[in-house]
């Protein structure tokens, strides 16, 4: 299973997993629609496990409710647990609403789960009810991320209407941080066009303090908004190994033929001058002046950080998407990403890779998918990178193999304010071409006998 | 959102119990499976069966089922080892939906052959969560046969998450000690001896513990199971006696033990001054005939109190008046939460357990003031609601319940299994006063809208 020569190692178990389930990415998507409440269809702990595991990144409330399977309800069907389930959050919660996905033990009873939301319906009346969307996520296939576009497609596919065409964008920007979204929303803003940007946590899982428990936390896409997707003038949607089957962008462009306009996550210069270029030709606007600045500021650190960073060698790891446009950004300052890995398993990594990297094999950069933190170890210990990027997960190889670790995306639950890093455009770039070079001074900093004051 | 209006769900209200002399006496409903759709903080019976577990430290923890549950439970506790850190990586057999259908049987053999070669383990535990049971894995004869192999202890764990709750899990794992207990040589056991059960050392709190008995000259044969080695656990059973801490975890094993080996068992608490100080005198009382073991209890309390002593009045000044709201696992852990606060000047208006029983809650009712509500398996919503109406200034309890009274402006110490600190022994209670302390009294709650900061 391994290559480059490294260790051998035992291989049949995932040990020290690079993913998380297929449900988790669900329940984040969901949290970013406007008065909607997860809802898994499982055993308790799935809910209680991915609350618990979300809370340590956000650091906010997350409330995910579970239909909460016993021994009967795995025997004789989830249909009973899952009605009484809806209508008790319906009842607790209020919401607009209810966000379900299945988990492996409801997919593996073989649970019809939208049969069972049309007798739920056909009981109760639906005028009253809130609106439902299903996303089918078992944890035996793929991994968060897959959770994640599933529950967003799910989402468009429930709400979205034809119609008249309007002068609006959609923009489905996958999984990234609440900063992130607000920056996005911002530069949409700027450009002056309506916009449906789907999921939007970035007030739900990044807000201020209550006088009082609010059931549902405020902010989320708006369901309204949603429903006008369908007839949207364009999609962007972000994302390098997203095919357009599974993708809410590529539902709209097949239902309604609003065009979907897919590429990698904007990070680093040529990425975001192509969403720039691309927002450009869309709104028929040229890119407002602030981003120019931040592009002049974001060029002119280049050239000031340059040296610190040439020919460093990173280990990258994290989602699939995540990863091939942090390699992209890496090239531009010269860093040679010496392994990209991924527990994902698109298939599609290395392709997309080499589309942005064409000498990707000759700077030997190693692509690897459906990996662990052991593989990524051991490769580690034969590549001798300078540091790591990417989630937490990776802080326990990087203590044991004295390995500066620079943490990027989901989760951060061993540093403060995850949620509110910046990873994309050009201020993102920015941020992160920051933290990589001053990684690098402090390194040196702080190995140097000297006590270098100015470095 | 109004928090007046908020109305216990139908099948909850009997679980939420507020204390007047004119209110009704009945008990309170407890040892039920969760509500569907109640947004329950307690996980499953897999949950129960990895905390109680997860710190045997020499021995491999495989989870067998999709990536979740090990992805989720990786390093999860605080339970340090001053050994081999074999519980601190994640093992899975990852099932794909191939595996779903063919079974994964010949995966999970592998793997265990492959993880026992790579890390010689002194034991293997494997878990099976929600689908095994569903897929018809038979994890016995799988165990049965690589020990036979492997010549080491291979023992199943049956904690699909769906069949029962945590206790179930507590239940599973219990078993599996069982299994262990009793196989080992009892050569060198004193007479004057113990088992430490129930106490996981979270932030080394089994050492503190351990040293005191130590100090009394009582040898401890096992603690199970924090800083937990197998070749202890095989020979606990030569122990005179069992002090059983956590006892919704470990009472079944204690009077497992009882009744197949006739060790008898007291139940202790390590939390607050007096309680602490009991468990001393309670296991000294067990050896009448060695008497200076009890002036040896006697030494330790009064140098450890004399110790902390001055430094609690400094908290006591400042925290009087002070009132508290306790949501933690078991409800034993109450009891000795509601002692430590009055210690420093605190009341307690709310409290409540995932897992209390029918005797608990009745102690419950006896040791609150009037006012005082009582919750079994409670929620965000409840919980929110009681503090606000209760006026509560701090919340005691875990991760999950921490974005809540940090979201509602109010204090929170952490007194579950990921605290960083020690909270047990005399030393213990010396850091819960001044955690409870330093969160009360600062400076940052005078923002929070219900402190009249602005919204």
């Amino acid at each position: 299973m391994t290559t480059n020569g490294s260790t051998k190692t035992a291989k049949t178990a995932t040990q020290n997993a690079c993913k998380l389930c297929n449900p988790l990415g669900a329940c984040l998507a969901f949290r970013g629609i406007e008065k909607c409440v997860p809802f898994l269809h499982g055993s308790q702990g799935c809910a209680t496990y991915i609350r618990r595991y979300l809370i340590s990144h956000y650091k906010e409330p997350i409330d995910i409710a579970s239909s909460n399977f016993n021994e009967e309800t795995a025997v004789f069907g989830g249909s009973h647990n899952l009605k009484l389930g809806l209508k008790n959050v319906t009842q607790q919660y209020k919401p607009q609403v209810i966000g379900i996905a299945t988990t492996c033990l409801s997919e593996t009873i073989g649970d019809d789960v939208p049969m069972i939301l049309k007798d739920y319906k056909a009981i109760m009346g639906e005028a009253d009810l809130p609106t439902m969307i299903f996303a089918s996520t078992p944890s035996y296939t793929g991994s968060h991320i897959d959770g994640f576009h599933t529950a967003v497609r799910s989402a468009v596919q429930t709400f979205a209407t034809g119609g008249a065409k309007k002068n609006m964008l959609n923009l489905f920007s996958g999984m990234i941080s609440p900063a992130d979204i607000r920056y996005l929303k911002e530069i949409l803003k700027e450009f002056g066009m309506p916009f449906m940007l789907l999921p939007d946590y970035s007030q739900t899982l990044d807000g201020g303090p209550w006088g009082e428990y609010h059931r549902i936390p405020p902010g989320g896409t708006p369901t309204s908004a949603i429903a006008d997707s369908g007839s949207a003038a364009a999609s962007i949607e972000f994302g390098s190994t997203l095919e357009a089957k599974k993708s809410a962008a590529g539902y709209l462009e097949e239902t309604f033929g609003v065009p979907r306009h897919s590429m990698p996550l904007p990070i680093g210069i040529k990425a975001t001058d192509r969403f720039f270029a691309l927002l450009e030709e869309l709104t028929e606007k040229p890119m407002p002046e602030k981003y120019e600045d931040e592009r002049r500021r974001l060029v002119d650190a280049y050239a000031d950080g340059h040296k610190y960073v040439f020919g460093r060698k990173a280990i990258l790891y994290g989602e699939e998407d995540l990863v091939i446009s942090m390699v992209a950004f890496l090239r531009e300052i010269g860093i040679v990403p010496v392994l990209c890995a991924s527990g994902g398993k698109s298939g599609l990594m290395k392709k997309r890779m080499l589309e942005l990297i064409p000498d990707l094999d000759e700077l030997e950069i190693q692509v690897r998918e459906g990996v662990d933190f052991v593989d990524i170890e051991n490769e580690a210990k034969v590549l001798k990178p300078d540091f790591l990027i990417g989630n937490s997960k990776g802080f326990t190889m990087s203590r044991k193999n004295e390995l500066q670790l620079i943490r990027i995306g989901f989760p951060i639950h061993d540093r403060f304010g995850g949620q509110r890093l910046h990873h994309l455009g050009y201020k993102g770039t920015q941020e992160l071409f920051d933290r990589i070079v001053n990684t690098v001074i402090e390194y040196r900093q702080n190995s140097s006998p000297v006590g270098y004051t100015y470095i | 959102m109004d928090t007046q209006n908020i109305s216990l769900l139908e099948g909850r209200q009997k679980q939420v119990y507020e204390k007047k002399a004119d209110g009704p006496q009945g008990d309170i409903a407890c040892e039920k499976t969760s509500l569907s759709g109640s947004v329950s903080q307690r996980a499953c019976v897999f949950c129960g069966s990895r905390v109680v577990l997860y710190p045997v430290a020499d021995a491999i923890h495989i989870v067998h089922g999709p990536i979740g549950c090990a992805a989720y439970t990786w390093d999860i506790r605080g339970a340090v080892s001053s050994g081999p850190e074999l519980h601190r990586l994640s093992f899975s057999s990852d099932l794909q939906e191939m595996d779903v259908i063919y079974g994964g049987e010949k995966k999970l053999y592998k793997s265990l052959i492959e993880l026992i070669d790579q890390y010689q383990p002194k034991a293997a535990f494997i878990y099976s969560t929600c689908i095994i049971g569903l897929i018809g894995d038979d994890i016995d004869a799988v165990c049965k046969k690589v020990a036979k192999e492997k010549g080491i202890p291979v023992l199943p764990v049956h904690s699909e998450g769906f069949k029962g709750t945590k206790k179930d899990g507590y239940k599973a794992a219990c078993n599996a000690l069982m299994k262990l207990i009793g196989e080992g040589s009892t050569d060198d056991i004193s007479k004057y001896s113990i088992n430490i059960l129930g106490e996981f050392n979270l932030a080394g709190e089994a050492w503190i513990i351990r040293e005191y008995y130590e100090k009394m000259g009582i040898q401890v044969v096992a603690t199970m199971t924090g800083d937990g080695r197998i070749d202890d656990i095989r020979r606990s059973h030569g122990a005179s006696l069992n002090v059983v801490q956590c006892s919704g975890s470990m009472t079944t094993l204690a009077k497992e033990m009882e009744e197949k080996y006739g060790i008898p068992y007291i139940r202790v608490s390590y939390f607050g001054f007096e309680d602490m100080s009991k468990s001393l005198y309670d296991v000294a009382e067990h050896f009448p005939d060695r008497p200076e073991i009890m002036e040896k209890a006697k030494e330790i309390v009064r140098d450890e109190i004399r110790q902390y002593y001055p430094e609690m009045q400094k908290f006591k000044a400042a925290l009087t008046g002070k009132k508290a709201a306790i949501y933690v696992g078991g409800a034993f852990k109450t009891f000795s939460l509601i002692k430590a606060l009055r210690t420093v000047g605190m009341s307690v208006v709310l409290a409540g357990s995932q897992t209390g029983n029918k005797q608990d809650y009745k102690n419950l009712k006896e040791m609150c003031d009037e006012g005082t509500v009582i919750v079994d398996d409670s929620n965000p919503v409840e919980l929110s609601k009681f503090i606000l109406e209760k006026e509560a200034d701090l919340l005691i309890g875990g991760v999950k319940e921490r974005p809540i009274a940090f979201k509602l402006g109010v204090a929170f110490c952490d007194h579950n299994h990921e605290r960083k600190i020690p909270l047990a022994g005399f030393i213990g209670m010396y850091y819960f006063a001044k955690e409870v302390y330093e969160s009360v009294m600062s400076p940052v709650w005078q923002f929070a809208p219900r402190k009249g900061g602005a919204k």
